[in-house]
């Protein structure tokens, strides 16, 4: 039924902009982490910072928890509203604001999609460096959150390190501006922390990037590897030649079918165990020799076959077939969960033979896609959720090879966030204390803990579905005390009823 | 009647009748959202409802009875162009389209035994298109209509203000309706020039026949002139695109077995087809006989023999044009051909291989113009938005657009026609005929 909190939104974005009907708000149940879904209690499609500053503003005063979403291509939950939030979409903020040639910055709403600003600044020979491989989709807003990285990040480094300054609208809708166009903000870093908080404490709404003018030529290779332990000491030998490429990729076999029976058909071998996709780019007079260089690595370390790229098109094919290869487990497999472990580069092989032993353990399939040069794995498990206990093994199976990054001295999320997929490995990866000093953070900014709760911070009070929350909460229930009053909101919070399934029964009647 | 509720889907599913979208097809997608950002109507609204994902997504929860079969999953679903889109970029190859049409199935099923028809709609689906003497006796109509000077008397007093805004501006731009439908000018076999190199029979379609017969007789020419026999079976009716389209799979499943028939009996190597959206109805025959295996058969073997006008020319090897034809032209990817079909190159080589023709490529030539079947009468405002779009999109300089497919060349006169801009509107096998007939004017 609509409810009077549903007036005051339809009042602030009108009635088209504001979905609260059960039915009509199911396809916001959960983003491209399928594992665990909820109903949002609406929609809200705002168009401007204020129409956000309002909804955020009349929300918090009324202590409905809220949860911000992009495009919903996140690999970890956090735009899934696992408690009744209002979901703000901000698909529809999506315009370029500025561009700033001389000075290469642009301004963004947050729901510009990452490649479109690339394709709207190329033709003054710029682009936007971070590149996940859903930059065909994914926003500006999402990476911000999310902190994103993608396949240049080796050389070019993660959403952060591109984001300068930011117009955040905080839980209670105030607005502030954080971080300086130019030049260091002076004080604390917030936008530092705003970055990769994952809706958590705030929601940007201007977002000012760098652009970068695109290197002069690049040279990319695709090299045929028997063994995945050649192909991953060729990996550690480039690097250590003191070349930086800007990607170095690779894919198992398993992710290698799965593509090709896509429309990105390269034709790989169906005996090998890896293969490498290596790009290099500087200037045109060096980056012949230096991609002479990465294949003579190659061929020390007994490569079957090295080929580079002879046309933009198989270029372009080759990036796609890595891009499109989460997007492409659908032809070998029903559901899948990605996992998005660390580790030191020179520990690969170890841990890819971990993740063999643990697929064979759990009787599923795990096919593995990563960013090679910076270590940050992507095990695919794959799952069928309409077998029972299936998703479940497959959750818990996904912990396990977390946990073997973590003992190999890495971390549980390189680029693809916490949310609520990896919220139990937090506790895995960091001391009580530690994650009460995040805890202090968050109430902060976000004292009654309702906005996009229950994501990357495990907290106390809402840690139902948080197995491993709950035992720290058992060890640690003295540490609540101290903080009589959030916990008691938290405690209210987790009781917040779930209007979807209320509002369906009399929809119905 | 083949409309009787039977227990299909999953129980407790309200996709209540025969031919539902299946579990092997919705199952395959795993929600990673690349198709949001191709989706038209997604780009437009930012609603994931009204995205491929979102659609697919609706569609399995109706499928397994967590949603009813009420507007929350019609509107998504009948919203949808058709466009394909999505299918291009989807890597785990879920077919949308088909999910979609199923779907709309389901909904035309569910009225039916509602009572709730919608009389109009079905008198064309059902009473018209079907039915080639009626086909012939609208054409015929609209040509007295044009010639007698009805036309320019209905325009001088305004008595066209009584149609809905979207009816009277494509009034405005239909084509000079020619003498007689290609179907019964074009004789039933036509020899080839020079040495036959294969057979072709004729699809002449309903709507390039009634409103671009001149397009289907330039098809015949120039397969003739490239050595390929043509036959023309006189049975054949329109192809039930527009029945899957609408839900009214019934129907089509019926004028998909009488084109099969007629086609057999024809016998050539070849079903040439120049109409995108036909074409792509014509090689997705086997999907509508999936519960009936003697039908699917023959479905499979006539769907192999159909080929778009320019792949088959590129398939059996055509002459490149020898006299000049100097104009500057841009290229419209008709969604029925480069998603459904994924012809993009062959248009492109045949444009290419006129001397002195220039190819200005416009951007995002793959997105849908909005014409979408009779999208643009039930959805006028989405389906003007996207002929705004593609009119912006046209390069500067160009004589003429380029596409093949009948819906799309009424959809961008009629975008030509507001902006009022010297642009002619061509199938791309009439500047082929073109650039042959100059051959003979040497």
């Amino acid at each position: 039924m609509r409810d009077v909190h549903i007036d005051r939104l339809v009042e602030i974005v009108g009635e088209r902009r504001c979905l609260w009907r059960p039915h009509q708000v199911k396809a916001y149940a959960c983003d491209g982490y399928t594992a665990e879904e909820g109903l949002p209690r609406a929609v809200v499609f705002p168009e401007t910072t204020e129409e956000v500053s309002r909804i955020c503003r009349y929300l918090y005063e009324n202590d409905i928890p809220y949860l911000p979403r992009g495009a919903g291509t996140g690999l970890s939950g956090g735009a899934t509203p696992t408690g009744g939030e209002v979901v703000i979409s901000l698909a529809r903020m999506n315009k370029l604001l500025a561009v700033d040639f001389d000075n290469l910055r642009a301004v963004v709403q947050p729901g510009l999609v990452n490649l479109t600003l690339t394709r709207r600044v190329s033709h003054a020979d710029c682009y936007y460096a971070p590149d996940p491989s859903s930059q065909s989709v994914c926003t500006i807003g999402g990476n911000f959150a999310e902190n994103a990285g993608g396949s240049h990040c080796l050389k070019y480094g993660v959403t952060t390190n591109h984001v300068v300054a930011a117009k955040v609208v905080l839980p209670d809708g105030d607005v502030i501006d954080v971080g300086a166009p130019f030049g260091d903000a002076p004080g604390y870093d917030l936008l530092g922390l705003l970055v990769g908080s994952e809706g958590t404490l705030g929601i940007a709404t201007e977002i000012t990037v760098r652009i970068l003018k695109k290197p002069q030529a690049l040279r990319t290779a695709l090299a045929y590897f028997d063994r995945v332990a050649d192909a991953s000491d060729t990996v550690t030998d480039i690097i250590g030649a003191g070349i930086i490429p800007a990607a170095i990729e690779m894919m198992d076999q398993l992710a290698m079918q799965a593509v090709d029976k896509s429309n990105y058909h390269v034709g790989y071998p169906t005996d090998i165990e890896a293969v490498l996709l290596i790009e290099v780019d500087g200037l045109a007079a060096g980056v012949d020799e230096l991609m002479a260089r990465v294949v003579e690595i190659c061929r020390r370390h007994r490569v079957r076959e090295v080929r580079v790229a002879q046309s933009d098109a198989e270029r372009a094919l080759w990036w796609s077939s890595r891009k499109m290869a989460f997007g492409a487990m659908g032809r070998i497999s029903p559901d899948y969960i990605v996992q998005d472990g660390v580790i030191p580069r020179t520990r690969l092989t170890e841990v890819l033979q971990k993740i063999d032993e643990v697929s064979r353990r759990y009787g599923l399939k795990i096919a593995n896609v990563f960013h090679a040069g910076d270590g940050n794995l992507h095990p695919l498990i794959l799952y069928d959720s309409r077998v029972p206990g299936e998703a479940e093994r497959a959750v818990r199976a996904g912990s396990e090879v977390l946990r073997a990054c973590v003992d190999a001295g890495g971390s549980i999320t390189g680029e693809h966030g916490v949310g609520i997929e990896k919220i139990g490995e937090m506790a895995y990866m960091f001391s009580e204390d530690e994650i009460h000093a995040q805890r202090a953070v968050k109430s902060c900014f976000d004292p009654k803990g309702i906005v996009n709760a229950g994501k990357l911070i495990p907290l106390p009070g809402r840690c139902v579905e948080v197995k491993r929350a709950r035992e720290i909460i058992e060890e640690n229930w003295q540490i609540l005390n101290s903080f009589p009053d959030q916990a008691a909101v938290q405690a209210r919070g987790a009781f917040v009823q779930q209007p979807g399934r209320e509002a369906s029964t009399s929809a119905q009647g | 009647m083949v409309n009787e509720p039977t227990a299909v889907a999953a129980k407790g599913s309200d996709f209540r009748f025969p031919d539902a979208p299946e579990e092997e097809k919705y199952s395959v997608c795993v929600h990673c959202g690349f198709c949001l950002e191709v989706c038209p109507t997604y780009q437009a609204w930012g609603d994931e409802n009204h995205s491929p994902r979102g659609r697919v997504y609706l569609i399995k929860a109706c499928a397994e009875g967590e949603l009813p079969l009420d507007e929350s999953v019609i509107d998504p679903v009948f919203t949808c162009l058709d466009c394909r889109a999505c299918e291009t970029v989807c890597p785990s190859g879920v077919q949308v389209g088909a999910l979609v049409e199923e779907a709309r199935g389901q909904v035309f099923y569910a009225r039916d035994a509602e009572g709730k028809r919608d009389p109009l709609m079905r008198f064309f689906l059902r009473g018209v298109f079907p039915r080639p003497a009626r086909l012939r006796v609208i054409r015929r109509l609209m040509r007295f209509y044009q010639k007698s000077g009805l036309q320019k008397l209905a325009r001088s007093t305004g008595v066209l203000r009584v149609l809905p805004p979207q009816v009277r501006e494509m009034e405005d731009v239909i084509p000079d309706i020619g003498r007689g439908p290609a179907i019964d000018v074009l004789p039933e076999t036509m020899a080839p020039q020079g040495e036959r190199k294969a057979t072709a029979a004729l699809f002449t379609g309903c709507v390039m026949d009634v409103f671009f017969s001149d397009v289907n007789e330039a098809t015949a020419r120039v397969l003739v002139r490239n050595g390929v026999e043509v036959r023309v079976p006189k049975d054949q009716i329109c192809c039930g695109a527009l029945q899957v389209h609408a839900g009214d799979r019934d129907m089509a499943r019926e004028m998909a077995k009488r084109n099969i028939e007629v086609f057999e009996r024809a016998g050539a190597d070849y079903v040439a087809i120049n109409a995108a959206g036909c074409g792509a109805a014509l090689k997705e025959y086997p999907e509508l006989f999936r519960d009936d295996p003697a039908w699917r058969d023959r479905a499979v073997q006539f769907s192999s023999r159909v080929r778009d006008i320019s792949q088959l020319l590129v398939e059996v090897g055509f002459d490149p044009p020898k006299a000049k034809l100097p104009m500057t032209v841009t290229y419209h990817d008709a969604c029925h051909l480069c998603h459904a079909q994924k012809i993009r190159y062959e248009p492109r080589s045949l444009l290419m291989s006129v001397p002195g023709l220039t190819l200005r490529e416009m951007p995002d030539s793959d997105r849908c113009c909005g014409s979408a079947g009779i999208y643009n009468l039930t959805h006028p405002a989405m389906a003007n938005e996207l002929l705004e779009r593609k009119m912006d999109d046209v390069p500067a300089g160009v004589e003429a657009i380029v596409m093949g497919n009948p819906g799309c060349m009424m959809q961008i006169r009629l975008g030509v026609k507001r902006r009022n801009q010297p642009l002619r509107v061509m199938h791309t096998v009439e500047v082929l005929d073109l650039a042959y007939q100059r051959e003979g004017s040497r």
